[in-house]
């Protein structure tokens, strides 16, 4: 920290009165443009840094200005904090942070408060010049105590009018240092946080939120008789702190990725942002394309050039990204794509979490394009993943697709600081003559696998084609070359299956219940079958990383259990629908690859409110299966 | 041995590459087709300026012209319908020692690889592009084109097509950071080899735009326009392309362009009355995307991995 700051306070002496506590979820809301989401990132990475445990989830407005105090503006966040390891967003929340009373209802709609949820709101709207406002107020008070809630009125503008002229600014940071106290924070953790957060701005700037994070944390000492204590355990390695997406462009750098090629999408832009700022200082570009189409066809010029580039999209840009996805199948071009989904279909739910679009990347190509597809489970996977991805796609000359989703893009979480490896990075580009006698697809009979001459490769010059293709690489409309290269291309897929493991189960090997998720859910289920055996359940989990080609054993696995019921973000019929018959249900997309794959009639719970699933929910929905 | 001395031997260079060095199979163009003598012209640039062939790459989408890389014994890639511009640019763009051309056609670059193609124009990265006009779709037999004279019976208009068509030099023009823009004819050897010869020495992206015969299905526009000579004008200019004495005498219109007139150029992209061979702009001095494209090549694993470690400490806990 840097010196003349003012008089920051050391934390206060340990106040007897603390409540320990094992995590607390807290949820700051704001006006769309208020810092509810800075607050709470800062406080999450303060507590993160602390030792602490940490998940947070942002709870970001769809439009780009609504209106003020209207519950489409509601923007915030979520932090999920605690004494051991937190894999996902909790359940409903301990302590809300309001900066009116309007924003809440988005929240209280979506039923993430709970009796006795304490709500520190501003105050200032109780004596606004509008009556309408004072009403509104007055009633939202009144309706919160109604509902169980514990309410503190804060004169959070009051107060930080007395140290600024323009509290808009700077309020969420006084907020953070009321938090500060109330949770017992390192200030000089969250003073050196603000430091950085505030890195590009001036020392003005700089100073006055120090005072604001003072000033917060003072009230709060004087004021409010809110004592908590979540105990941090001091971290064995280093660790570090970041959501998914910056973890997918560490991931990218990291592989030695040398160009990444976009077109904004949300919620996948943001590992852009990041590798914007950063991806020059490691021999990296980014391009952003004109469209997601001409993105992808970069990339592939670029990977056809040997140079393998990686393109970031969400689902409307897969959309648009197939037909190149097919090429890149036909053609056996080495590509990484990273689709962080999205809710859908068309534009959808542009800012909230899905994964809708599994099927999609697996059929939606015409024809039969074979690829291999993964999924990160935590914010480590999204960087270890694309290290993975560079190599299987490399390895095995076809596109690999990444899916990660808008949970895992905002969700922040430590992990252990990768210890960075030469053998990450993608190797030289070959520029030695080409061996004579080797065709540009050479397939390996019996793997399917070939090895691929590089512009600049002397005797290795080819033309590369979408059209069916010989060896050599020339153009044939022989029916059984057709057949024989697509049987090689699947080939591939069988070639690295063999390469896998059969999953490890969570929980016992056999019983009732087999729970199976992929993805972003991970946390949540194993959480809540964690809980529900502790009640006594006899429920175990199952988690897939690859879904193409899925890991081997899992009908063994299947068969030891008496039901199987996959766990997923997206659209399924409920068999109490109307219309709705055990012959014309469609079910989860994993639920119907596996049933597919393993002839196991796999029920499926999944749905597409866009909110990360809650362990509660989970254990709820155990509890009906295994008393059916 | 035998006496000779070595100071006397005369150092051979490296590789010549001849002509057969570029070829490769036998063209499946129509007999008559423009795209024949464009494939020769290009070989030949590609003779006299001695391209190692495993330096160069052909990207082109999908039609009759895009089949040109199969044709050259150099890299090719021959992707996908409207998509040849984002590939070359790709290939260009971390890889500054390949020689990339594009080779479209009228549906490929004008109609559905429109967005791609004014990008490319915009981006000015060191490609040399060929479009192929011809007016008609003659792969998928004969559909109107962007560029299908209004009133052109075709398959999917058998009474006349029904809207003006997309005049791509104009286009081009119009477009910000544009940077080489000339018409050549496919049946006008010498003006055609002059013209890609001055595409490939821009630094910067050039468009070509090749007026070209299909004597499958325009059979009375090619007899039209390579009768007709009176309405050709070759664009005559110090700094403009020198044409080859065979092609002066053989049109009598001349028209002396500065190149470097804009206005003037897009006056004559517009003119309805004559065609004009030559180059219609050039600047050399647009913005380059490809160099800073290849700005920052080379680094070391340990670079990369200290740049990366860097940036990890700001994460760190």
């Amino acid at each position: 920290m840097k010196e003349g700051n003012g008089s920051l306070a050391t934390p206060s002496p340990k106040i007897s009165n603390r409540l320990t506590l094992k995590e607390h979820i807290l949820e700051i809301v704001s006006d769309s443009g208020e810092g509810a989401q800075k607050a709470g990132q800062s406080f999450g990475a303060v507590s993160a840094k602390m030792g602490n445990g940490v998940w947070t989830v942002e709870i970001i407005p769809a439009d780009i200005q609504p209106p003020p105090r209207t519950k489409e503006s509601a923007s915030g966040i979520r932090i999920r904090f605690g004494t051991g390891k937190i894999t996902n967003a909790g359940d409903e929340a301990d302590v809300l942070v309001a900066f009116n009373e309007i924003v809440p209802y988005t929240r209280i709609e979506q039923n993430v408060y709970r009796k006795g949820t304490i709500v520190l709101i501003e105050s200032k709207w109780a004596t606004d010049d509008s009556a309408d406002i004072r009403k509104s107020y007055a009633n939202a008070i009144q309706d919160f105590k109604d509902r169980g809630f514990v309410v503190y009125e804060i004169p959070m503008e009051e107060e930080c009018l007395k140290l600024t002229p323009n509290p808009k600014k700077g309020k969420n940071m006084w907020v953070l240092g009321m938090l500060s106290h109330i949770y017992d924070r390192d200030m000089e953790k969250a003073a050196a946080q603000i430091e950085y957060t505030f890195r590009s701005k001036s020392q003005a700037v700089i100073d006055s939120n120090l005072k604001l994070l003072q000033a917060g944390y003072n009230w709060a000492a004087e004021h409010l008789d809110l004592r908590y204590e979540v105990p941090a355990i001091e971290a064995k390695q280093e660790l570090v702190v970041m959501n998914g997406n910056e973890a997918l462009s560490f991931g990218i750098q990291a592989a030695g990725i040398e160009l990444c090629s976009m077109y904004p999408i949300t919620p996948a832009t943001s590992t852009s942002h990041h590798l914007a700022e950063c991806i020059q200082s490691s021999g990296g570009i980014i391009h952003q394309a004109e469209d997601e189409i001409a993105a992808v066809g970069f990339a592939i010029g670029a990977s056809y050039a040997g140079k393998t580039s990686v393109t970031i999209t969400s689902g409307p840009g897969l959309a648009l990204k197939t037909e190149f996805l097919g090429l890149a199948v036909m053609a056996e071009v080495p590509l990484v794509v990273i689709d962080v989904q999205r809710g859908g279909p068309s534009t959808g739910l542009p800012t909230k979490v899905e994964q809708s679009d599994l099927l999609a990347v697996l059929y939606g190509q015409p024809g039969d394009a074979p690829k291999v597809v993964l999924a990160p489970s935590t914010i480590e996977e999204c960087f270890h993943f694309v290290i993975l991805a560079r190599k299987i796609a490399e390895s095995f000359r076809m596109p690999v697709i990444l899916l990660s989703d808008a949970n895992l893009a905002t969700g922040v979480q430590p992990f252990p600081r990768p210890q960075l490896r030469e053998e990450w990075l993608s190797p030289p580009v070959d520029q030695s003559p080409w061996k004579e006698g080797v065709t540009p697809y050479g397939w390996d009979d019996k793997t399917g696998l070939s090895q691929r001459p590089i512009p600049g490769q002397a005797g290795g010059e080819y033309t590369l084609t979408g059209l069916a293709h010989s060896a050599a690489a020339k153009v044939t409309y022989l029916p059984e070359i057709n057949q024989k290269t697509s049987a090689l291309r699947s080939r591939k897929l069988a070639t690295f299956g063999r390469t896998l493991k059969p999953p490890k189960v969570n929980g016992d090997n056999e019983g009732e219940l087999l729970i199976v998720g992929w993805g972003s859910t991970r946390g949540a289920i194993e959480e809540a079958v964690g809980r529900a055996r502790e009640q006594g359940a006899s429920v175990s989990s199952l988690h897939l990383h690859f879904l193409s080609p899925m890991e081997p054993g899992l009908k063994e696995i299947f068969q030891r259990f008496k039901k199987v019921m996959t766990v997923e973000i997206n659209y399924s019929d409920s068999l109490d629908d109307p219309m709705i018959t055990p012959e014309n249900r469609r079910y989860a997309q994993l639920a119907w690859l596996l049933r597919a794959q393993t002839l196991v009639d796999i029920d499926c719970y999944s749905n597409v409110y866009g909110q990360p699933l809650r362990p509660g929910d989970i254990v709820d929905k155990i509890q009906q299966e295994l008393n059916r | 041995m035998f006496g000779i001395k070595k100071d006397f031997v005369c150092e051979l260079p490296k590789k010549y590459y001849t002509l057969s060095d570029y070829e490769k199979g036998v063209a499946r163009w129509c007999p008559g087709c423009g795209d024949h003598a464009v494939l020769s012209a290009v070989q030949r640039l590609c003779r006299e300026e001695q391209l190692p062939p495993e330096k160069t790459v052909f990207v082109s989408g999908i039609g009759c012209s895009s089949r040109f890389p199969h044709y050259m014994n150099t890299y090719g890639f021959h992707g996908l319908h409207g998509r040849a511009f984002p590939v070359a640019c790709g290939v260009k763009f971390r890889r500054p020692d390949l020689n990339v051309f594009v080779i479209t056609g009228d549906g490929d670059c004008c109609s559905i690889g429109a967005g791609a193609w004014i990008h490319a124009i915009r981006y000015n990265m060191n490609i040399t592009t060929i479009m192929f006009d011809n007016q008609i779709y003659g792969m998928t037999k004969k559909q109107t084109s962007p560029t299908s004279r209004i009133g052109t019976i075709s398959n999917t208009h058998p009474t006349g097509s029904v809207l003006p068509p997309v005049n791509p030099l104009q286009t081009s023009l119009g477009m910000s950071n544009v940077s080489f823009v000339a018409q050549t004819a496919d049946w006008v050897p010498g003006h055609l080899f002059a013209t890609i010869k001055a595409g490939y020495e821009h630094p910067g992206f050039a468009f070509i735009k090749v007026i070209m015969r299909c004597s499958k299905f325009m059979g009375p526009l090619v007899e039209e326009m390579t009768t007709n000579r009176d309405a050709i004008s070759i664009l005559t200019h110090e700094n403009g392309i020198l044409p080859d004495d065979g092609t002066l005498r053989a049109f009598r219109h001349h028209h002396v362009h500065d190149p470097s007139d804009i206005d003037a150029a897009r006056e004559l992209a517009e003119d309805k009355e004559a065609s004009y061979l030559g180059l219609f702009y050039q600047n050399k001095e647009a913005i380059r995307y490809d160099l800073y494209g290849a700005h920052n090549l080379g680094f070391t694993p340990e670079e990369k991995i200290a740049a990366v470690n860097a940036q990890l400490d700001k994460y760190a806990v």
